[in-house]
């Protein structure tokens, strides 16, 4: 037990000097990369947690795919005039003020109620009629499928966000965040040996997500990984940003999940609910429909508004 | 104290440190990442009440060691805070397009190109 603890300890104590790395570093560049590690050391964090599946999207998302964005900001700022900022009396204030912030906060964790109140006997008893076996798949697309719909949807008009950004001649073009390095023999290598791998690891992330830890959005998260490493080695072109095909392959997930919750109302009274005994084909087709869509948004958003190329 | 609390702690504390960043960071990339680390301090917590609602669940002997509501809330938040960000990155590198430079600084701008943006 005492084994246990001493890890744990090991592990906030990594997670807190990270984050003060982060914080206090001076170039953004080694706080991008401290961000990194960060969210791989936080996926560990999650595991201890009981998380898995929350730990796998944060090794995914908030590692690798928030990373790839946050690098390729740093690669275009401009070199940073040193200084800045708040002068000093004013940030032992804000330090003084956070540091509340903080202690309120550790105040409410150290009083949290005992016995904890908890929903998870409750998910348990609801579980069999999904016909799902791991509990998270089961919340997100049964008990609480409004929130993952919504969320589904607020994609999109992230995505118009980052598109309006465009300047107005370089509207109709192809997303121009991602150039393609000049040719490196290593990362071509790269990009034609793992993509078959990790479109497979995609699948299996989604498919075995009814049963085992994993889901549409973890899977979405290494397939978009793969299309951008395509796309980074110049293997492959993005779509134009009035490509109909990639437009309807963006509206399709949600499109799909709204219809079957619409469908609910006719065939088990309410929206968004499933008919007995084809719970299970139905949150497995929403699942294939919403991977596609959700990783092609995440791919996209990585690509940034369209830009000319010279 | 448990892992648990611990953890809690941990999460607590990441909340302050994000903060800090956010007020006193000029850069805006800078910000983006203190912004990160708040979420990722709430994200903790509920992680914490996820595994303690499980907790005396498992003691119990019921098999289930976390409630999986709190866990999804995350996943969703995540996938939410990638789009976040993912904007705030695109509003930052249009800032460095037109200005010339990634602060929220008031300073001379005198060494500002004259863009094809808008002059404020």
């Amino acid at each position: 037990m005492s084994m246990a603890l001493a890890v744990d300890a090991g592990l906030a104590l990594l997670i807190l000097g990270l984050g003060l790395w982060i914080i206090a570093v001076r170039s953004s560049f080694a706080a991008v990369v401290g961000f990194i590690t960060y969210g791989l050391v936080l996926a560990l964090v999650w595991v201890r947690l009981a998380a898995v599946d929350v730990a796998m999207t944060e090794a995914a998302l908030g590692a690798g795919l928030t990373g790839v964005l946050l690098l390729g900001a740093a690669a275009r700022l401009p070199a940073e005039a040193p200084g800045g900022g708040p002068s000093a009396g004013l940030r032992v204030l804000v330090a003084v003020l956070c540091a509340l912030v903080a202690a309120a906060l550790a105040a409410v964790v150290l009083s949290l109620p005992e016995p904890a109140p908890s929903l998870a006997p409750l998910v348990a008893e609801n579980l069999p009629p999904t016909g799902v076996k791991n509990p998270v798949t089961g919340v997100l697309l049964a008990h609480r499928a409004i929130d993952t719909l919504l969320e589904t949807v607020v994609l999109i008009p992230a995505l118009i966000g980052v598109w309006a950004l465009a300047a107005d001649r370089a509207w109709g073009a192809r997303p121009g965040a991602l150039t393609p390095v000049p040719s490196s023999s290593a990362l071509t290598l790269l990009a034609q040996v793992l993509p078959p791998f990790g479109i497979l690891v995609g699948i299996h992330l989604v498919w075995a997500g009814a049963d085992e830890p994993g889901g549409k959005f973890q899977g979405a998260a290494v397939l978009a990984a793969m299309w951008v490493l395509v796309v980074m080695a110049g293997l492959a072109d993005l779509p134009k940003v009035t490509s109909r095909l990639m437009r309807y392959t963006l509206v399709l997930g949600p499109l799909v999940f709204v219809a079957i919750g619409l469908a609910g109302i006719w065939s088990a009274g309410a929206f968004l609910a499933l008919p007995e005994g084809y719970a299970k084909p139905l949150i497995v087709t929403i699942e294939v429909v919403l991977t596609l869509s959700v990783a092609l948004v995440l791919g996209l958003l990585l690509a940034g508004p369209p830009k000319e190329r010279a | 104290m448990s892992g648990v609390t611990l953890f809690g702690l941990c999460g607590a504390a990441l909340v302050g440190l994000g903060l800090y960043g956010l007020i006193c960071h000029p850069g805006v990339l800078r910000k983006i990442l203190a912004f990160n680390l708040i979420g990722s301090g709430v994200f903790l917590l509920f992680g914490v009440i996820a595994k303690r609602g499980g907790g005396a669940l498992a003691a119990a002997g019921t098999g289930i060691d976390s409630d999986p509501i709190p866990q999804a809330l995350v996943i969703t938040g995540l996938v939410v805070a990638f789009a976040a960000t993912a904007i705030a990155v695109a509003l930052l590198l249009r800032l460095v397009e037109v200005g010339g430079r990634g602060t929220l600084e008031d300073q001379a701008p005198a060494s500002n190109p004259p863009h094809q943006g808008p002059k404020p």
